[in-house]
């Protein structure tokens, strides 16, 4: 069973899809237990295939069909994207147990098919992670975006016209991804992530003109996915439109595993050597970044909207990590991989607590949490926790993310990035105490001495649960860091760095 | 003697004790008796804890207790030293007074969302001895913000737009600085050293350049803007709008000489004094200290609300005990870690004597209290001794503490402070003396009053005079406290 | 210039899918009727679908079909790969368009809808009913 976990990690939950399209229809308790029984085996199977990595101290090579690599397709699990796949999986559980009560709501009898494309999300990213290949990597990305168009588009709406964008702009984007692997294969001949790295890292290889040309169309094209300053622009109305579970599901996902794989990219294709000595773009990348990350927190400050503030944030975040990885260093590079864990959990945290505000008040504007903090308690504990966690006060895990990365930047010199860290963490300081600030002292009345007492609307427990859960880990992943690095993060990090 | 194993954990124990009150007092928020004992259970815990160390350190030990490695390099650390305990009985002795004399004020004046304040009250405590005992300057920071993000609730408790925009000015401030400044320099003192664990010697390596010790420096200084250095003081005197007790124990004991203790903390635990004697950075501090000394001293003198007045003598008396630790010479920082202790005492009472005033009199402005003593001479007589020591006049214990710094001042061979220090106390009782000298001797036509004892509730009414008392006592016997501070130089 | 058009004629197959992406970069990202922007994404697929295709063209090369090529070693031994289109970059776009054919699937899909809602196609008239 064990040796089988790889490839189940994804079987699961896309033979989940086609069992739910088919049987799904019957009763909304079928989907629901369906999907979330596939998203538990799967998480079960991640944290099995990450065990053996442990165990092994050696990264798990699952051969599809038994096929040898290169000529085959070959799922590889190492300490990196072990971790990332229990990200992702884990994610996913904790969102489709959150979306019993709203997914029901929004969807009514199209209940199933909108689980099928959770499902197939879900396959999407877990096979972009687990995949040692570059071409099937293309198939996965694509996979996982056509299930994100339709999902954001349920929406209706304006959310027709967002989706269309993104739609439009991701197209550009894997393209180009595609357009670069050409360029590779051109070159060597293979498509095997190994095979590749094997063959690219040779002087000549280093030198060429059209490796650096298929480097830059990879980097960009991932890039334009994850919605990396300047060429964020359709992230902000695709997630802000979306329905609450599908904003739950993607927005702290989909662009994390974009950064991944960039990750995977830079480190398992090319080389350090290539990426940091070969070609002189590290610093202006992450000046890039720091312009990301004072961008997006500007942007934050400005908006009035919770859904539109998150969106904003992220863009801000995407900053964090891509910048911590091009530090060409291994503080942030650290940083940058253990912000993939604690970002998706905040931003999770974040949009579960705006999805269950909107239910109780139909509305995000900041003054719906007006009086928050009587009408929803635990709700607006939650919120606190994931604040804490994006403004980065210890022992939240956005503090340790944040510590690696100013650690990596003080060594690299890269006092701008220091600078727009801090930035970030005011300007979100300021936004989390406004709303606070509202969530606390309601309307006021003047004279103080309390407000008229507000009823009791606390969601209901299949949206708390989750929540908790992830205020929870929040906390416990930030006590653990010292364990997540030790044992995962430092074996993540190439030689060279 | 070995190190008897409940002392060692004593530390954490006592940091703990106040959190673990927390749920009970939330249980209890219908019944306020029942809460109200859950406080000075926990306040009564929390003081014998420090206590149980006191005998332990005074034998010239300290304690040293590892709670969580959070990174190979980084952990949640508490050490136990003269100067942490100095502070943590000073702040936890406190507690109890301030304990009983909230009771009165706030059941004097009905105010609401009591619960909600001894809870922020008993976090705010644990955060103040979390830092108190911190090891390193990673978990005095944490500790820090903690504080700072307990005590908003506090200040802002009013709820009105008086007190919503005060809370604010004190988040900004406060987290805008230790985020903005504390924060990075903390991650380049540890880039530079290597570990953020506090040693006399100081951490940085020999071949460190001037000029990036000297940013840091200023960036520890402004960063810890609990200690109220100009221009990062303004939250303070904001802060007045909390209820009375907040300003009494946090405003004048607990959140601002967190922010002084961090920073004396910093200046001997991390640079150390030799350091800062060797490359003349100590000037840099005298010279911004000294600053905020005089300047907010005058400013004193022209308030007439008088929680206003006590907030900018507070702001002076701050920047006293760092400029006292400023000097790096031996003396001076002894002088400064038990002003620490003199002025917590002196000026708590000072604030208990102004709520007790607002309490009885619904009074807030100097200008209004002529003739005051006549109605409430207990409370004001409290307030004489309170101001005397903050003046650091005989006989209260302010005087010790002053004169200590004056030696230093004198070791150091910087005579210009010696000026200082003597204009700011001719200041200090430039602003407090007229004050108590209306409330006694005024004309019949001046007083506002008749001439009719009425004093505050009795809950407001002791915790002044058992501060104002313990103030006169450490003028006489000084000795424990001294003792403390000695334990460090 | 004479160094540059033999260049050009030699390369001819990159020119072609080079020229074919820009144009349908520049309907994706420039043109305001959005049934033209799905055309240009269309001619976007293809000009990548074009070029891998290029790629695993030789000169004189045959298609890559073994008529007797029944079991590993009678395929081993009348395999002369010189002899053969490169078949790998022909399969991967077989990937490519199916990809390529659902993202247009799923846009005309997204396009009816938004053309329900906004009772309009141009962006310009949706960007400006969405300020209303």
């Amino acid at each position: 069973m064990s040796d089988q976990a790889p490839i189940l990690i994804l079987a699961i939950p896309l033979f989940s899809a086609f069992v739910i399209s088919l049987v799904g229809g019957l009763h909304r308790t079928v989907a629901f237990g369906l999907l979330t029984g596939a998203m538990a085996g799967s998480l079960t199977m991640a944290l099995v295939a990450l065990g053996a990595v442990l165990q092994n101290d050696a990264p798990v090579h699952y051969q599809l069909g038994n096929w040898p690599p290169p000529i085959g397709i070959e799922l590889v699990i190492d300490y990196l994207n072990g971790l990332v796949l229990v990200v992702v999986a884990g994610c996913a559980l904790l969102t489709a147990v959150y979306s019993h009560h709203t997914a029901a709501r929004e969807q009514g009898d199209r209940l199933h098919h909108y689980y099928t494309l959770f499902a197939l999300l879900i396959t999407g990213l877990l096979g972009m992670v687990a995949t040692g290949d570059a071409f099937n990597l293309y198939v996965l990305l694509e996979i996982s975006a056509l299930s994100s168009y339709a999902m954001l588009a349920t929406g209706r709406g304006h959310a027709y016209y967002a989706t269309f964008k993104y739609l439009i702009m991701g197209t550009i984007g894997a393209c180009f991804y595609l357009l670069g692997v050409g360029y590779l294969y051109i070159k060597t001949g293979t498509l095997n992530m190994a095979d590749l790295f094997r063959l690219l890292n040779t002087p000549e290889m280093h030198a060429s003109a059209s490796i650096r040309v298929g480097f830059l169309l990879i980097i960009i094209g991932l890039w334009i996915k994850m919605a990396f300053f300047p060429l964020h622009g359709w992230l902000p109305n695709a997630y802000s439109r979306a329905t609450t579970t599908t904003a739950c599901l993607i927005a702290p996902l989909m662009t994390k595993v974009s950064v991944y794989i960039m990750i995977r990219l830079m480190f398992s294709v090319f080389s350090v050597d290539y990426v940091f000595r070969t070609i002189p773009w590290s610093r202006l990348v992450v000046w890039l970044a720091s312009a990301a990350i004072i961008a997006g927190s500007i942007s934050a400050l400005a908006q009035r909207d919770l859904k539109r503030l998150l969106t904003a944030i992220i863009v801000a975040e995407i900053g964090y990590m891509v910048g911590g990885a091009w530090l060409a260093n291994a503080n942030g590079l650290t940083g940058a991989i253990y912000h993939i864990l604690s970002d998706a959990l905040m931003t999770l945290c974040l949009f579960m607590t705006v999805g269950a505000i909107i239910l109780r008040t139909g509305s995000s504007s900041f003054s719906a949490v007006e009086n928050l903090c009587r009408k929803m308690p635990v709700t607006a504990a939650v919120f606190l926790i994931g604040a804490a966690a994006i403004v980065g006060i210890p022992p939240t895990c956005g503090f340790f993310s944040k510590w690696y990365l100013i650690r990596g930047a003080v060594q690299a010199g890269a006092w701008h990035f220091i600078a727009a860290l801090i930035f970030a963490s005011l300007a979100s300081a300021v936004v989390f105490f406004r709303l606070i600030e509202i969530a606390w002292s309601g309307t006021f009345d003047g004279h103080g001495h309390g407000t008229p007492p507000v009823a009791r609307a606390e969601a209901p427990l299949a949206m708390l649960a989750p929540m908790v859960a992830v205020a929870a880990l929040l906390v416990i992943v930030g006590l653990y860091t010292n364990e997540i690095v030790a044992n995962l993060i430092r074996w993540a990090i190439p030689a060279g760095l | 003697m070995p190190l008897p194993p409940f002392t060692a954990s004593a530390p954490l124990l006592a940091v703990l004790v106040s959190l673990a009150a927390v749920p009970l007092l939330a249980l209890s928020r219908n019944r306020p008796n029942l809460r109200e004992f859950w406080t000075f259970a926990a306040a009564f815990l929390k003081f014998w804890l420090v206590l149980a160390m006191a005998g332990w350190i005074l034998q010239g030990n300290t304690i040293s207790l590892e709670v969580l490695r959070i990174l190979p390099e980084l952990s949640l650390r508490f050490t136990v030293d003269g100067f942490g305990l100095l502070f943590a009985l000073v702040a936890s002795s406190l507690w109890i007074v301030t304990s009983m004399y909230s009771i009165g004020y706030m059941r004097g004046l009905k105010e609401h969302g009591q619960t909600r304040y001894s809870i922020c009250f008993a976090l705010a405590l644990s955060a103040t001895l979390g830092v108190a005992f911190s090891g390193n300057l990673f978990t005095m920071y944490l500790f820090y913000e903690m504080l700072s993000l307990s005590t908003y609730p506090l200040v802002a408790h009013h709820q009105d737009l008086e007190a919503r925009s005060a809370g604010r000015k004190y988040l900004t401030y406060l987290l805008g600085t230790s985020i903005g400044l504390a924060l990075p320099a903390m991650v380049v003192t540890f880039h530079l050293a290597g570990t953020l664990d506090f040693t006399s010697a100081g951490l940085f390596p020999a071949e460190t350049p001037k000029a990036t010790l000297v940013v840091l420096l200023l960036m520890f200084l402004f960063g810890f803007a609990k200690a109220g250095i100009m221009p990062f003081h303004s939250w303070l005197p904001g802060a007045m709008v909390a209820p009375t007790p907040v300003s009494a124990l946090l405003h004048a004991v607990a959140v601002v000489k967190v922010g002084v203790f961090c920073i004396v903390r910093v200046i001997t635990g991390v640079f150390g004094i030799d350091l800062l004697a060797r490359l003349d950075l100590n000037t840099i501090i005298c010279v911004i200290a000294s600053f905020t000394v005089l300047t907010s001293s005058l400013i004193a003198l022209t308030q007439d609300n008088l929680k206003r007045r006590l907030a900018f003598s507070t702001i002076g008396q701050l920047s006293y005990i760092i400029l006292g630790a400023g000097l790096a010479s031996k003396l001076g920082v002894k002088g400064s870690m038990l002003h620490i202790a003199m002025h917590a005492f002196g000026k708590i009472t000072l604030f208990f004597c102004a709520g007790a005033i607002f309490v009885a009199t619904g009074r807030k402005y100097i200008s209004e209290m002529a003739g005051i003593g006549r109605r409430m001479p207990v409370t004001m007589f409290a307030f004489f001794v309170g101001s005397l020591s903050v003046i650091g006049l005989p006989p209260a214990g302010g005087l010790i503490s002053k004169f200590l710094m004056v030696r230093g001042a004198l070791e150091a061979d910087m005579l210009w402070v010696l000026v200082v220090y003597l204009v700011s106390s001719l200041l200090n009782a430039a602003y407090f003396l007229p004050v108590v000298y209306k409330a006694f001797f005024c004309t019949e036509a001046e007083a506002q009053f008749a001439e009719r004892i009425e004093e505050a509730p009795l809950a407001c009414v002791v915790p002044p005079m058992i501060t104002a008392a313990v103030s006169v006592l450490l003028f006489f016997y000084p000795t424990l406290f001294l003792a403390f501070a000695s334990l460090m130089y | 210039m004479d160094t540059i058009i033999p260049y050009v004629i030699a390369k001819y197959n990159y020119w072609a899918a080079i020229i074919l992406l820009l144009i349908g970069l520049y309907g994706m990202i420039a043109k305001n009727n959005l049934m033209k922007k799905i055309i240009g994404m269309s001619i976007f697929q293809t000009s990548i679908i074009l070029f891998y295709v290029s790629i695993g063209e030789k000169k004189g090369a045959a298609i890559p079909i073994l008529i007797h090529g029944h079991g590993a070693e009678t395929a081993q031994a009348a395999i002369d790969p010189a002899a053969f289109a490169n078949p790998l970059p022909h399969v991967l776009m077989l990937t490519a368009i199916v990809v390529g054919v659902s993202t247009l699937g799923v846009a005309l899909a997204i396009l009816q809808k938004i053309q329900r809602f906004h009772n309009t196609i141009e962006e310009d008239e949706i960007l400006e009913g969405m300020q209303e």
